[in-house]
């Protein structure tokens, strides 16, 4: 919303200079987006008088020009041809940069003569594209004087952004309200009597509108002008809109774009005499077209109001007149429309049409529901100044809207909602000044709402009201008191897991990522997803439809895009979110990682290897141990999801319950995702791993055994299939008092072995905790492992 | 039969002879072994009386000490010195780079959620969370947000097919629908925060269809915007490590909450570099105001008697700010150069205790 300083001054009386306007609109909820002082800008452009313009004496196209600055005399070359003797021009001098151009000019020599200013074109003041020669003024104009004074460029521009609720402050007077009740100055009285209508309008409305609540067009003024003039509007009105980025078309046109901008009151001018009969307003049938001002054509649907006449449509209700029945230079007698429609519907109209226009703009945020009379009334005041004529008497469709509405303010409501205890007659005063009628007192303040205030709608709002225009700086700081001194913790066992399952990833070398929660739907369909109920009606891209059924399509290609960067050995991880369907159920928190590449960079100890499976598997086994999992109870089943390698991968679980997925990832699934070279990936279901317990002590009590252990090694001979985890559980098994630990140090198939089978090869370590072992205990238990072993295993034990 | 000076002498001149570990041992043997000369010279005082074997007996004793301590000197030197020499051999060249180890990294998104969430916890909030999948209830309606408001068509939602039932199903596009479902199922005093992803369909150099907010909920019977202001302020200040930074609250306009207030802090640009602090200029980095009486009644609280506010804010904006990051959508590329270069030390969790500003 951009309006000019001395526009908001038709209704501001105020002394307030432009920057105590401007730091006060943002505390007010109307934030400034800009200020554009283009007397500030151009305070060193001034009005200099050519004394004599001589041939340049080494170029033809220059001239050298002695110019006259009110205070001196200075040497200027200029190369516009309308430079000549005895004219008033634009001085610019050394050392000020030019809008047009964005160069600081300098002095110089041209061809041997000094310059020392310029002589400026509309273009480089940044006026216009004019640029054949260099602007003139008027003889009288006074030498010496500051060129954006003598342009009218000297009143300072104001862009607002304003908040959806206040569709008031879409016209200048609404900002100088807010103003006004904000200390600034006083609201200038607006003259909406009513004009007087000398004779009957010949255009009747005719409104055929299917009945709703509320209703899609309630209230529709219009009025006829008869022998108006139009023609170019007065220079003070084109200035106005031009300052605001508006085009000046013609008076009609732009009194109407006036008071939408001063108003806040969109009106359509018609020429009357491009009407056949009268005006219907109705829904479209759909398929009707019509070419609207700003020379494109829409098509409608069967749920848009539209205007038009026995011709047909030419109007889009409450967002664009048509071209064929606007009004021209050559317009003599005009139809001024004055409407309210259903918000709602204009809203939905513009968004369907993609159309966007500053009365879309006004209609859909809501109009004051008493404008179409006093629109039409202040309206009218206008074109007979302007454009002379007769106005007719209004023709109205519907009657007044039930806009009046009363709330209750409790002086308490206003300390205990912000804070601050503003006095009564203050707070009553501020509402008052907004355009509240207030009546009662105490706890039973009754404000009637304005009818342009169609955003208050409560109590609250009142609060607001009085608290925005008293000040939020007068709110106090307090601090939030907290009844334990020591917090309590913030975070749940569950998202404190989270929290500690990022660090424990990143503390084992892998970088942590973020990737978005959407995929493509191939590659959701390759991660075992792609149901339709997570398939987003409106993606960003084809490449983005589908919500992840899981985080390592994201890391994958994160993966490849690096490899492309020449990083192909990665070791990445998200703590994130994984969708199996679109209940709030269906979102699992997984702790996801891959590894690509080698373990490491080439290096001279030689140390690098491909990344395999059992990275994988001591990634989730770190990660679960880290969280209290019971990993040494485990089982490893190999029965990982299809975008695993299905012989090298496998699943970490207690009896039915899953705890994570490990393994190599499918060399397929590898090459849909561009990833070259192996990759290992795991999947850690967090919320399986069980809280710990709540009570009691959180360790176990530990017992030392002062007796040294024993190690002993043993080889077996196992079929090739026999999974080692057997062999190891068989082993722990034989003696749960002695044997502490059996690690498998190697495994042997090949040469020197018979077909289809294989050695295993165990450390165990046997820990007493009565006496020392003796040659006998030592004979007694590895009997024990070599039989438990033999009969799990079917194994044998190797000489 | 030689007498043990001379013996000696010769003994303790061969000791000093001896180069190598092994000729020592040659030494001793001869010497003191089971057929050594000084054990020789032991067997024959048995021949001597008592008188003289006593004298020779502790001179031999002292002679077989004296030459024993000489040995085990000299060894112990010898070996010193072989030691030093082969030290010598193994020198390598330290110079060299060690094994590789692969360094891990926090995102800064972690990082900063990390924080903000042990100075809310400071003034005693606990996190919620939500799904990412809401109904449009809980997005949109519940919030004061009717389906034809301006408010609602500003922002650019996913949508994702109905439920059984027809009920619109959307991508959040704020944490803001975790206020509704707290509210629903927890009786009041409420004090969350709630971070997490937030979706919208924008796609520029400065939107990314994903990023993540942080929202804040207080309901009970007496928090007023006092409270509001208090509570962000010290947040702020506490978040950017600034104590004096000036914070401005400015009223606006939401949906769900009345009166509604944006939040900026001061900044400056001076000399070209920008710093966040006392300063000639203003950033806007939160929207926040009092729960609306219309929501809390949407989840059964009786506004008559419970009140409260509620705040939102950008989690990369802040991130951004705090951290010198120039750009938003390097937050999701996952370029491993990006994520080193921004990224934390794993181990760095932000405390109270240890400060929140690195």
């Amino acid at each position: 919303m951009k309006f000019t300083l001395s526009w908001l001054k038709d209704h501001l009386e105020t002394t307030a200079s432009l920057e105590e306007i401007c730091e006060r609109l943002p505390m007010l909820g109307l934030e400034v987006e800009g200020v554009e002082n283009r007397a500030k800008d151009l305070a060193e452009f001034i009005v200099g008088y050519v004394i004599e313009a001589r041939q340049h004496p080494n170029a033809d196209r220059l001239r050298v020009c002695i110019v006259d600055t009110g205070t001196e005399q200075v040497q200027v070359v200029c190369g516009a041809p309308n430079a000549r003797t005895g004219m008033k021009g634009v001085f610019a001098p050394a050392g000020v940069r030019i809008p047009g151009t964005g160069v600081e000019l300098k002095k110089g020599v041209l061809r041997g003569e000094e310059s020392n200013g310029m002589l400026c074109s509309e273009r480089e003041m940044g006026l216009s594209d004019e640029h054949d020669g260099i602007i003139e003024l008027p003889d009288d104009t006074p030498t010496g004087a500051k060129f954006a004074a003598v342009a009218g460029l000297d009143d300072p521009m104001i862009d607002i952004a304003i908040t959806p609720d206040r569709a008031d402050c879409l016209g200048v007077r609404g900002v100088a309200r807010d103003l006004a009740a904000a200390g600034l100055g006083t609201l200038k009285p607006l003259d909406t009597s009513a004009a007087p209508g000398s004779f009957k309008s010949p255009i009747n409305w005719r409104v055929e509108l299917p009945e709703q609540e509320p209703p899609l067009a309630p209230l529709v003024v219009g009025r006829y002008f008869r022998g108006v003039k139009n023609g170019p509007s007065p220079q003070w009105l084109r200035d106005r809109l031009t300052a605001i980025g508006l085009r000046p078309i013609s008076a009609l046109v732009d009194i109407t774009n006036y008071m939408m901008m001063d108003l806040g009151r969109p009106l359509h001018a018609y020429d009357a005499d491009k009407v056949a009969g009268d005006i219907f307003i109705r829904l479209a049938e759909p398929g009707e077209k019509y070419l609207a001002l700003d020379g494109k054509e829409y098509t409608f649907d069967e749920e848009m109001i539209v205007i038009g006449d026995d011709h047909g449509v030419d109007d889009l209700a409450g967002i664009m007149g048509g071209e064929r029945s606007g009004c021209g230079d050559d317009t003599t007698n005009m139809f001024l429309e004055a409407a309210i429609f259903d918000p709602i519907r204009t809203a939905a109209t513009g968004r369907k049409l993609n159309v966007i226009s500053d009365a879309r703009y006004r209609f859909e945020r809501g109009l004051d529901p008493t404008s179409p009379y006093w629109g039409s009334d202040v309206a009218a005041r206008m074109v007979l100044e302007i454009c002379g004529g007769e106005a007719s008497e209004l023709v109205v469709h519907g009657g007044e809207m039930n806009w009046q509405r009363s709330f209750t303010l409790r002086h308490s409501r206003i300390i205990g909602l912000t804070g601050v205890a503003v006095p009564e007659n203050d707070a009553i005063r501020i509402l008052q000044t907004l355009g509240f009628e207030v009546t009662g007192s105490g706890e039973a303040i009754v404000c009637a709402v304005p009818p342009w205030r169609t955003d208050v709608i409560g109590e609250a709002d009142l609060v607001e009201e009085v608290i925005r225009i008293w000040g939020f700086d007068h709110i106090p700081n307090t601090s939030m008191t907290n009844d334990h001194v020591v917090p309590a913790p913030a975070l749940t066992p569950g998202q404190t897991r989270e929290r500690m399952a990022k660090r424990v990833m990143a503390a084992r070398g892998m970088t942590e990522a973020v990737t978005f929660s959407f995929v493509s739907a191939k590659q959701a369909v390759l991660f075992g997803g792609g149901a339709d109920e997570l398939r987003l009606v409106n993606p960003i891209s084809a490449d983005l439809d589908m919500m992840r059924p899981s985080i390592l399509p994201t890391l994958l290609a994160a993966a490849a895009r690096n490899a492309n960067m020449g990083i192909a050995d990665l070791a990445l991880f998200e703590v994130g979110p994984q969708y199996a369907d679109a209940t709030p159920e269906g979102q699992k928190t997984v702790a996801t990682g891959i590894r690509t590449g080698q373990t490491a960079p080439r290096d001279w100890t030689k140390a690098a290897r491909a990344v395999d499976a059992f990275d994988a598997k001591a990634d989730a086994m770190a990660l679960l141990e880290a969280l209290g999992a019971p990993v040494a109870n485990m089982q490893v089943s190999a029965d990982a999801p299809s975008w695993y390698h299905p012989g090298r991968s496998g699943t970490l679980r207690l009896g039915a319950n899953a705890f994570a997925h490990f393994g190599e990832v499918h060399p397929k699934v590898l090459r849909e995702m561009d990833v070259r070279g192996p990759a290992t990936a795991f999947e850690v279901f967090l919320a399986k791993v069980p809280e710990p317990r709540s009570k009691g002590p959180a360790r176990s009590l530990l017992k030392l055994s002062p007796f040294q252990p024993v190690n002993r090694d043993f080889a077996f001979l196992v079929d090739m299939d026999m999974p080692a985890e057997k062999l190891i559980r068989a082993a722990l098994g034989a003696d749960r008092k002695l044997v502490s630990d059996a690690r498998l140090f190697d495994e042997y198939a090949g040469k020197g072995m018979p077909e289809g089978k294989k050695s295993l090869a165990i450390a165990v370590t046997l820990q007493p905790t009565d006496a020392t072992l003796t040659d006998e205990d030592l004979e007694a238990v590895s009997k024990k492992i070599v039989a438990q072993v033999e009969k799990h295993t079917a194994g044998v034990l190797r000489a | 039969m030689q007498d043990a000076e001379s013996l000696k002498l010769e003994l303790i001149g061969a000791v000093e002879n001896a180069s190598t570990v092994d000729a020592l041992e040659e030494l001793r043997v001869s010497a003191l072994g089971r057929k050594g000369r000084i054990t020789e010279m032991m067997k024959g005082l048995g021949a001597l009386d008592p008188d003289q074997r006593r004298e020779a007996g502790q001179a031999l004793n002292r002679l077989k000490d004296q030459v024993a301590a000489a040995i085990d000197a000299a060894k112990i030197s010898m070996g010193d010195a072989e030691l030093e020499a082969r030290l010598l051999q193994e020198r390598v060249d330290v110079t060299l780079p060690p094994r590789p180890e692969s360094r891990g990294s926090i995102h800064p998104i972690t990082q900063t959620i990390d924080e903000l969430t042990a100075i809310f916890c400071e003034m005693g909030f606990t996190v919620a969370e939500g799904p990412h999948i809401e109904s449009d209830f809980y997005n949109f309606t519940a919030l004061n947000i009717p389906p034809e408001h301006p408010a609602r068509q500003e922002q650019d939602t996913f949508y994702l097919p109905p439920d059984e039932s027809g009920t619109p199903r959307v991508l959040r596009t704020h944490t803001s629908p975790v206020q509704i479902r707290t509210m629903q199922t927890t009786t009041p005093p409420i004090r969350i925060i709630v971070p997490g992803r937030t979706f919208r369909s924008d796609h520029d150099a400065t939107h990314s269809p994903m990023f993540h907010q942080v929202e804040g909920l207080v309901i009970d019977k007496a928090t007023h915007m006092g409270h509001l202001k208090g509570c962000l302020i010290d947040f702020c200040r506490a978040f950017f490590g600034v104590d004096d930074l000036p914070v401005r609250f400015r009223p606006s306009y939401f949906p769900f909450t009345e009166p509604s207030a944006e939040v900026d802090i001061g900044c400056t640009r001076a000399g070209g570099e920008f710093r966040i602090g006392k300063g000639d200029d203003w950033l806007e980095i939160l929207g926040s105001g009092m729960v609306h009486p219309k929501v809390l009644e949407n989840c059964g609280i009786d506004p008559n008697e419970y009140q409260g506010f509620a705040f939102g804010m950008g989690i990369e904006r802040i991130a951004m700010l705090k951290y010198g990051i120039p750009d938003l959508r390097p937050f999701y590329d996952t370029d491993i150069r990006w994520l080193r270069h921004y990224g934390f030390v794993p181990l760095d969790v932000p405390t109270i205790a240890g400060g929140i500003n690195r």
